[in-house]
C-alpha cells in the first residue's frame, strides 16, 4: 500500500492552528505518510508542529460556511484545532488523517520507517537482557537458574524465551506447571530482596476449576521459594468472590489444603476495562472548562481514578511489606497475570529496590516487568481517552503504573534519579512513538516482527547523554532504603503533569523547575571551583615548604 | 496526672504513656520513654474544643481539638482525674479577660528598646508612602482622630482629596457601623485604587447625598476612568435580605457612574460550618478516596476558597487592566472585604509577596481596619457564632497561589502556617482585640511583643528558595486562571493535616534547596577567601596558616553535609525504637518557642541561633535540621509503615 493513496490533499495554506494558552497561528499544513506537519511562516516566530498520525486518538470536523474546522484529540491528551479554508480541502484532510491514524497493520507504523538522525551509541534492544539480571542475582544466591524452556515460545506464548526459576525445578516440571496456569504463565522470579533473601514471584491464576484440580509440580515450585518453616503470601489481585467465580470457567486460586504454607490475601485491583472507563471520565472532567468547583470535584470523584491509584499503591505496599517487614516470600497473580499483577510487582520494586529509582534501573524494570513479562501494550494502548470507537482491549494499565510512580516520587522528591518528564515521556511513547519498543503484545510477537532488526529502540535514544540530561532529577541523592509512601487520600493528588498538561499555563512551573536546576548547578560549580582552588593552594604550599 | 495514654490517630497500636501537666498557660504531656521523654506542649488558647467520651475499660478518653488543627486523644485512667482535667481545661481554654492571655506573661527576654523596635517593624505610614499617597488625589484624613467617626477604623485613613470632612461624616452615617469608604490600595501606575467600606443603609429607597459625593470623589481621584466598580462580595440574596433591615446595597440609579457587581462569597456562619465539615473529613479514620473527595466537595470549602480568589482576581483585573477604581464592601466590611482587598492587593503588587510585604498587608487590611480577631478566633470566651475561619481562608488563598506560581513568593508555606498558628496562639499582641481602639486602650505595644519582629528575626526559615526578585513571575500582576481545570485548587494537607506528618511528602524540596543555597553561600565566601589567598600566595609565595585552618573547617562541614543527607533517611529503616515514633507534637525547646507546637524540624529551624555556624559543631546541627528530609523523616517512616499496616489488616 502506498500512503500517497490515502493523501488526497497533501498541503493546505492559510490554516489557523488553535491551542489552549497559545495565540492562534496561521501557517501551512502538510500531510505525510506518518506525520501531520504545521508550519507557521511568521518571520519573527517560525514554529513547526509535528504530530504523529498514530498519536491521534480521534478527530471531529465542523463547518461554518466554507471554513472547515478539524478538532484533533491526541493520545497524549492534547487537543488542537485547525481551521482550514475550503470545504473540499478540509474534508480531504480529515479523511486522510482518519485513515492514516487508524492503520491496522503494525508493519506500516512509523517505527518501521523511522531513520534516526543520531548516532547510536548503545543498541537499546540489547541493553537490558535477562542474562545480565541473572548474573547479578547469581552473585548473591545460587538457588535460582535461567531456564530456556520457553525458547520457542511454546510453553507460554506471552513469556520471554528465558525466565528465572528455582534451581530445584526442572524444565519438565515447568511444562507441567504451565499447563496448570492460565495462558501457561507459570510462577517465575520477579524480584529478589537482597536484604533478607525473600522473593516476589508472579504468575497467572491456577486452573483448579470447580473440582479443585491440583498440580504437585506447581506446589513444589512455589514452595521451593520458602525457607524451611516459613510461610509465604499469595496476593490475589481479585476479590474472593471473583476468584471463586473464576473456578466455573476453569480458573481458580490456591486452596489452603494444597498450599498449607501460603496465606492468601485478596487485594482487589480493578480489571482493565473498568480502568478505561475511569480514564475517559477523568479526562472528560479535566477538559470541562466550567467554573463550578462542585462540578469539578464531583466529576473527579465520579471518575474513580484516584480510587484506583490508591488501591494499586495499597496493594503494592502490601506486597512490599510482606517481603521487607514480614520476611516472607510473595506470589502475585490475578487472572491472566498480564496487567494488575505487573502493576503490583513493579511498584513493589520501586518501593523496595533503590536501583529501580535510577534511570537505568527504571528502564530495566519496564523492560523486565512489562515488556518481557508480556503486558499487551499494543492492545492496551491502541486508543487513549478520546476514542469514539467501542473499546475492546484498551486500558491505561501502564499509565496507572506510571502515575503511581509519580505519586511516590512526589512523596520522596529526592530519591529518584529521573524527573516527572521521564515518566510523561514513557507514557507518550507507550501510546505513539517513532521507536519500536512498545510495539507488539509480547516478546513472541516482537520476535516475529523482527523489531530489533527493523526498528530503533527507545532506549537507544533516551540513554544518549543529551537526552538523559532532560530527564534527570536535580534533587536526586541516592537513597538506599525502602521508601514507604502514604496511601491516605490526603497524600494523593491528581497528576497534573499528564491530565492538566495542556490545560494549564505551564510557564510558571517550568520556570520553577529551571530555578531548581540552576540552584543545584551553581552549587556544584562552586564546589568544583573551591576544590580546584584548594588543590592549587595545597600544591603551592607544599612547593614552598 | 500520671499514666496518661496519648493515642495516635492513625494507629491504635501506637499509643504512648506519660504524665499530663496543666500549667497556667499550657497543657504538657511528657512521655515516659526512658531516653526521649518527648514532650507535647499545647497552649490553652489553641484549644478549640474538649470532649469527654464514654469511659472504657482502659480509662476515660479525652479528646482535645486545637485551632491549629491538632487533635489530641488522651486516655486518663481515673474517671475523676479526667473530669478534673476536663473542667480545668474548659476554664483555662476560655479566658474571660485579655490579661489572662499568654502574651501578657510571655517574655522572650528582649529589653524595652528591642520590643519597641519590634513594633516599629511594620509601619503603615511608610506603606502608604510606598504606594504613593498622599498625592494630588489622596490625602490623610484626621476625622477619625479620636475614633469619633468610626470606632473600628484606624485613626489615620486615606480619602480622596475632594472628600471634605462633611462628606466623610455624612457618608459614615449612611454606612453600617459608620465604616465609610477609605483607601485600601492605590496603584501608582494608573491612579486606580481599591477602597473599602461597609454596606450602605439604603433600605428600599434611602439615599445619602454625602455618600453619593464620596463615591464621586473616589471616581474623580482616578482621572483616567469615568466610572468605578462597586463590588458587593455577598451573594445577591443576602444583600437583598439586608434591605428589609434598612441596610442593603447601592442603587445604580442613585449613584452616577458606578457599575455595581455582586460576588457571592458566603457569610461567616456558612464558612464556619464548611470548615467544620472539612475537618470531619480530615479526621476520618482511613477514609476511602471517595469518602474523602465526596466529603471535600460536600464541605464546600474549596468552592468558598475559589469564590474569594475569583473576587480578588476580578478586582485586580479591574485595577490593573481596565484602570478602574473599585469600592469593595460586604455587610460590615471587616471579613469578606478584608479577604478580597488583601487577595487583590497581593495579586497586583509584588511587594505583598515578600516576607515583609505580607506582614504589611495583614497589618493594613486586617489589623488596622478592625477585623474582629478576638471574636473570629475566639481568643476570649464569647459567642461561638462569631467564630469563623476568615483569615484562615485568606491564608489558604495565598497557599493556592503559591502552588500555581512557585517562584513568585519570597516566603514559603511554613511562613503561612506559623502566621496562622499565632493568630490563635495569643503569644504575641498583634492580633488581640477587635480594633485598633481596643488595642490602644489595652496598651498592647507596651505590654506585649510583636509577632512580626519574631518572624523577621527568623526569616531565613521562611524563605522560598525558588524566589528571585528579578524573576518574571515576581514582577507585576499575577494572572491566575479561573476554571478549576486550569487552576487546580488542592486540599491543603500541610495545614489541615498539619500534625499528621505521615500524610506529607517525606522529603521536602524546599528544605533541601534551602540547605543547598546555604551551602552555596558558604562556598561563595570560601571561594573569595581562597582566591584572595591564592593571589597573595602567588604574589608573595608565602603561606599563612589561618586560611589553612579555615579550609579544614570547611571541608569538614561539606563532608558532614553530604553524609547527613543519608543519615536523614535512616529512620525509614524499621525500628521499634520509641525515638522514631510519630511525633504528634514534638518536644519544646526554650521558652520562646514553647508555644509553637511545631514539628521538630520546624522547631529547630526557628531557633534563632542556627544561622551562626562558625564552628563545625553547630554547622552539623544546622544542616541536619535542614537537610532534605531532616526531622521530618523521623515520624514519617513510622506513619508510612502505619499506612501499610492498615493495608495489611484490610487484606
Amino acid at each position: 500500500m502506498e500512503f500517497a493513496e490515502l493523501i488526497k490533499t497533501p498541503r493546505a495554506d492559510n490554516v489557523v492552528l488553535h491551542r489552549p494558552f497559545h495565540p492562534a497561528v496561521e501557517g501551512t499544513l502538510c500531510l505525510t505518510g506518518h506525520h501531520l506537519i504545521f508550519s507557521s511562516r511568521r518571520q519573527d516566530n517560525a514554529e513547526e508542529l509535528w504530530l504523529l498520525h498514530s498519536n491521534i486518538d480521534s478527530i471531529e470536523k465542523r463547518f461554518v460556511g466554507s471554513l472547515g474546522t478539524i478538532i484533533i484529540k491526541c493520545k497524549d491528551l492534547r487537543i488542537i484545532q485547525l481551521d482550514i479554508p475550503g470545504m473540499e480541502e478540509c474534508l480531504n484532510i480529515a479523511s486522510s488523517i482518519e485513515a492514516l491514524s487508524t492503520l491496522d497493520s503494525v508493519t506500516l507504523m512509523y517505527p518501521f520507517f523511522y531513520r534516526p538522525m543520531f548516532e547510536v551509541l548503545e543498541d537499546g534492544w540489547s541493553s537490558f537482557l535477562l542474562e545480565q539480571e541473572f548474573e547479578l542475582l547469581s552473585s548473591v544466591t545460587n538457588e535460582w537458574r535461567l531456564s530456556c524452556v520457553n525458547k520457542e515460545f511454546s510453553v507460554c506464548p506471552s513469556y520471554p524465551p528465558v525466565v528465572i526459576v528455582p534451581k530445584c525445578v526442572d524444565d519438565e516440571a515447568l511444562r507441567k506447571v504451565a499447563l496448570f496456569r492460565h495462558g501457561g504463565r507459570f510462577p517465575v522470579l520477579s524480584y529478589y530482596h537482597k536484604k533478607n533473601g525473600m522473593v516476589m514471584m508472579r504468575s497467572s491464576q491456577p486452573l483448579t476449576g470447580t473440582n479443585g484440580r491440583r498440580c504437585k509440580e506447581d506446589e513444589k515450585l512455589i514452595n521451593a521459594t520458602l525457607r524451611s518453616g516459613r510461610r509465604g503470601f499469595v496476593i490475589d489481585t481479585r476479590p474472593l468472590n471473583v476468584a471463586q467465580q473464576a473456578r466455573a470457567k476453569g480458573g481458580g486460586f490456591e486452596q489452603e489444603v494444597h498450599y498449607p504454607q501460603w496465606r492468601r490475601i485478596h487485594k482487589y485491583i480493578e480489571r482493565f476495562n473498568i480502568l478505561q472507563e475511569s480514564f475517559i471520565k477523568l479526562v472528560e472532567a479535566c477538559n470541562d472548562q466550567s467554573h463550578n468547583m462542585d462540578r469539578w470535584l464531583s466529576k473527579l470523584e465520579a471518575s474513580n481514578w484516584l480510587t484506583h491509584i490508591k488501591e494499586l499503591l495499597t496493594a503494592a505496599c502490601l506486597a512490599a511489606q510482606c517481603i521487607d517487614r514480614e520476611g516472607a516470600s510473595v506470589l502475585v497473580h490475578g487472572s491472566e497475570g498480564t496487567d494488575s499483577t505487573l502493576q503490583v510487582t513493579s511498584l513493589a520494586q520501586i518501593i523496595l529496590d533503590p536501583r529501580c529509582r535510577t534511570i537505568r534501573g527504571f528502564e530495566a524494570l519496564v523492560v523486565r516487568e512489562w515488556l518481557q513479562a508480556g503486558h499487551p501494550f499494543q492492545q492496551r494502548c491502541a486508543q487513549s481517552a478520546y476514542s469514539n470507537s467501542k473499546q475492546k482491549w484498551e486500558a491505561p494499565v501502564f499509565l496507572l503504573f506510571l502515575e503511581c510512580v509519580w505519586q511516590i516520587h512526589r512523596q520522596f522528591p529526592c530519591s529518584f534519579e529521573f524527573n516527572e518528564q521521564f515518566l510523561i515521556m514513557l507514557f507518550e511513547h507507550a501510546y505513539a512513538s517513532q521507536f519500536g519498543t512498545f510495539l507488539g503484545n509480547n516478546e513472541n510477537e516482537r520476535a516475529k516482527l523482527k523489531l530489533p532488526q527493523k526498528t530503533m529502540s527507545l532506549w537507544s535514544w533516551v540513554n544518549r547523554p543529551e537526552e538523559l540530561s532532560r530527564f534527570q532529577n536535580p534533587l536526586y541523592e541516592a537513597n538506599s532504603l525502602v521508601i514507604w509512601p502514604s496511601v491516605a487520600p490526603q497524600s494523593l493528588q491528581l497528576w497534573e503533569g499528564v491530565f492538566l498538561r495542556w490545560n494549564r499555563p505551564s510557564k510558571f512551573l517550568e520556570e520553577a523547575e529551571e530555578e531548581r536546576i540552576n540552584i543545584i548547578k551553581y552549587n556544584k560549580e562552586l564546589q568544583a571551583k573551591v576544590n580546584a582552588l584548594r588543590r592549587q593552594l595545597a600544591e603551592l604550599e607544599t612547593d614552598e615548604q | 496526672v500520671e499514666n496518661v495514654k496519648l493515642l495516635d490517630r492513625l494507629s491504635s497500636r501506637r499509643a504512648v504513656v506519660g504524665t499530663l501537666y496543666l500549667t497556667a498557660t499550657h497543657v504538657i504531656f511528657v512521655e515516659n520513654g526512658a531516653e526521649t521523654r518527648k514532650e507535647t506542649w499545647v497552649l490553652h488558647s489553641q484549644i478549640s474544643s474538649i470532649e469527654k467520651q464514654a469511659t472504657t475499660a482502659t480509662g476515660c478518653p479525652l479528646l482535645i481539638r486545637c485551632k491549629n488543627f491538632q487533635v489530641i486523644q488522651l486516655v486518663i485512667p481515673q474517671e475523676r482525674d479526667c473530669h478534673d482535667v476536663y473542667i480545668s481545661l474548659i476554664r483555662l481554654a476560655r479566658p474571660v479577660k485579655y490579661e489572662e492571655l499568654y502574651c501578657f506573661s510571655f517574655n522572650p527576654k528582649l529589653d524595652k528598646e528591642e520590643r519597641e523596635q519590634g513594633w516599629k517593624l511594620v509601619d503603615l505610614n511608610e506603606e502608604y508612602n510606598r504606594m504613593g499617597v498622599p498625592n494630588n488625589y489622596w490625602q490623610i484624613s484626621d476625622v477619625n482622630r479620636d475614633y469619633g467617626v468610626c470606632d473600628s477604623y484606624p485613626t489615620e485613613v486615606y480619602v480622596p482629596k475632594s472628600a471634605t470632612a462633611h462628606i466623610i461624616v455624612g457618608s459614615s452615617k449612611f454606612r453600617s457601623r459608620r465604616r465609610f469608604p477609605a483607601l485600601s490600595y492605590y496603584c501608582k501606575g494608573n491612579n486606580a485604587s481599591i477602597c473599602r467600606s461597609s454596606q450602605p443603609l439604603s433600605g428600599f429607597s434611602a439615599r445619602c447625598l454625602e455618600d453619593e459625593q464620596m463615591l464621586q470623589a473616589i471616581r474623580k481621584a482616578n482621572p483616567g476612568s469615568d466610572f468605578i466598580y462597586v463590588v458587593d462580595t455577598r451573594p445577591k440574596l443576602n444583600a437583598m435580605a439586608n434591605r428589609a433591615a434598612g441596610k442593603g446595597y447601592e442603587n445604580e440609579d442613585n449613584y452616577s457612574n458606578i457599575k455595581f457587581q455582586f460576588i457571592g462569597i458566603e457569610n461567616i456562619h456558612v464558612m464556619r460550618n464548611s470548615l467544620q465539615k472539612m475537618l470531619e473529613v480530615c479526621e476520618l479514620k482511613s477514609p476511602s478516596m471517595s469518602d474523602f473527595l465526596w466529603g471535600l466537595e460536600n464541605s464546600g470549602w474549596l468552592k468558598h476558597i475559589k469564590a474569594i480568589m475569583d473576587a480578588g482576581i476580578f478586582i485586580a483585573k479591574a485595577v490593573a487592566e481596565e484602570g478602574v477604581s473599585v469600592l469593595v464592601h460586604c455587610s460590615d466590611g471587616w471579613d469578606r472585604t478584608a479577604q478580597v482587598c488583601s487577595v487583590a492587593s497581593l495579586l497586583l503588587d509584588p511587594y505583598y509577596r515578600t516576607v515583609k510585604g505580607f506582614m504589611v498587608l495583614i497589618e493594613k487590611d486586617w489589623v488596622s481596619f478592625g477585623h474582629k480577631f478576638n471574636h473570629r478566633y475566639g481568643n476570649l470566651d464569647g459567642d461561638p457564632k462569631e467564630i469563623s475561619p476568615v483569615i484562615d481562608q485568606f491564608i489558604e488563598c495565598i497557599w493556592q497561589l503559591m502552588e500555581q506560581f512557585p517562584c513568585a513568593f519570597e516566603f514559603n508555606e511554613r511562613f503561612l502556617i506559623h502566621i496562622q498558628h499565632h493568630i490563635y496562639s495569643c503569644q504575641f499582641g498583634n492580633f488581640l482585640c477587635n480594633s485598633q481602639k481596643e488595642r490602644r486602650e489595652l496598651k498592647i505595644k507596651e505590654r506585649t511583643y510583636s509577632l512580626w519582629a519574631h518572624l523577621w528575626k527568623n526569616r531565613a526559615d521562611y524563605l522560598n528558595p525558588l524566589y528571585r526578585s528579578d524573576h518574571s513571575q515576581t514582577q507585576g500582576t499575577l494572572h491566575p486562571q479561573i476554571a478549576p481545570c486550569n487552576f487546580l485548587y488542592k486540599f491543603w494537607s500541610g495545614m489541615y493535616n498539619r500534625f499528621e506528618k505521615g500524610l506529607h511528602p517525606r522529603q521536602s524540596v524546599t528544605d533541601y534547596l534551602m540547605a543547598v543555597k546555604e551551602e552555596t553561600q558558604q562556598l561563595e565566601e570560601e571561594l573569595e577567601v581562597l582566591q584572595e589567598r591564592l593571589a597573595n600566595l602567588q604574589k608573595s609565595q608565602s603561606g599563612d596558616n589561618k586560611v589553612k585552618s579555615k579550609q579544614q573547617d570547611r571541608s569538614k562541614q561539606t563532608g558532614l553535609y553530604t553524609s547527613n543527607n543519608s543519615l536523614a533517611n535512616t529512620p525509614q529503616e524499621y525500628s521499634n525504637d520509641l525515638k522514631s515514633f510519630p511525633s504528634r507534637s514534638p518536644s519544646q525547646g526554650d521558652e520562646e518557642d514553647s508555644a509553637l507546637i511545631l514539628t521538630q524540624d520546624n522547631l529547630k529551624s526557628s531557633d534563632p541561633d542556627l544561622s551562626a555556624n562558625s564552628d563545625p559543631e553547630s554547622g552539623v546541627e544546622d544542616l541536619s535540621c535542614r537537610s532534605p528530609s531532616g526531622g521530618g523523616c523521623l515520624p514519617s517512616e513510622d506513619s508510612g509503615k502505619d499506612s501499610d499496616e492498615a493495608v495489611f489488616l484490610a487484606g
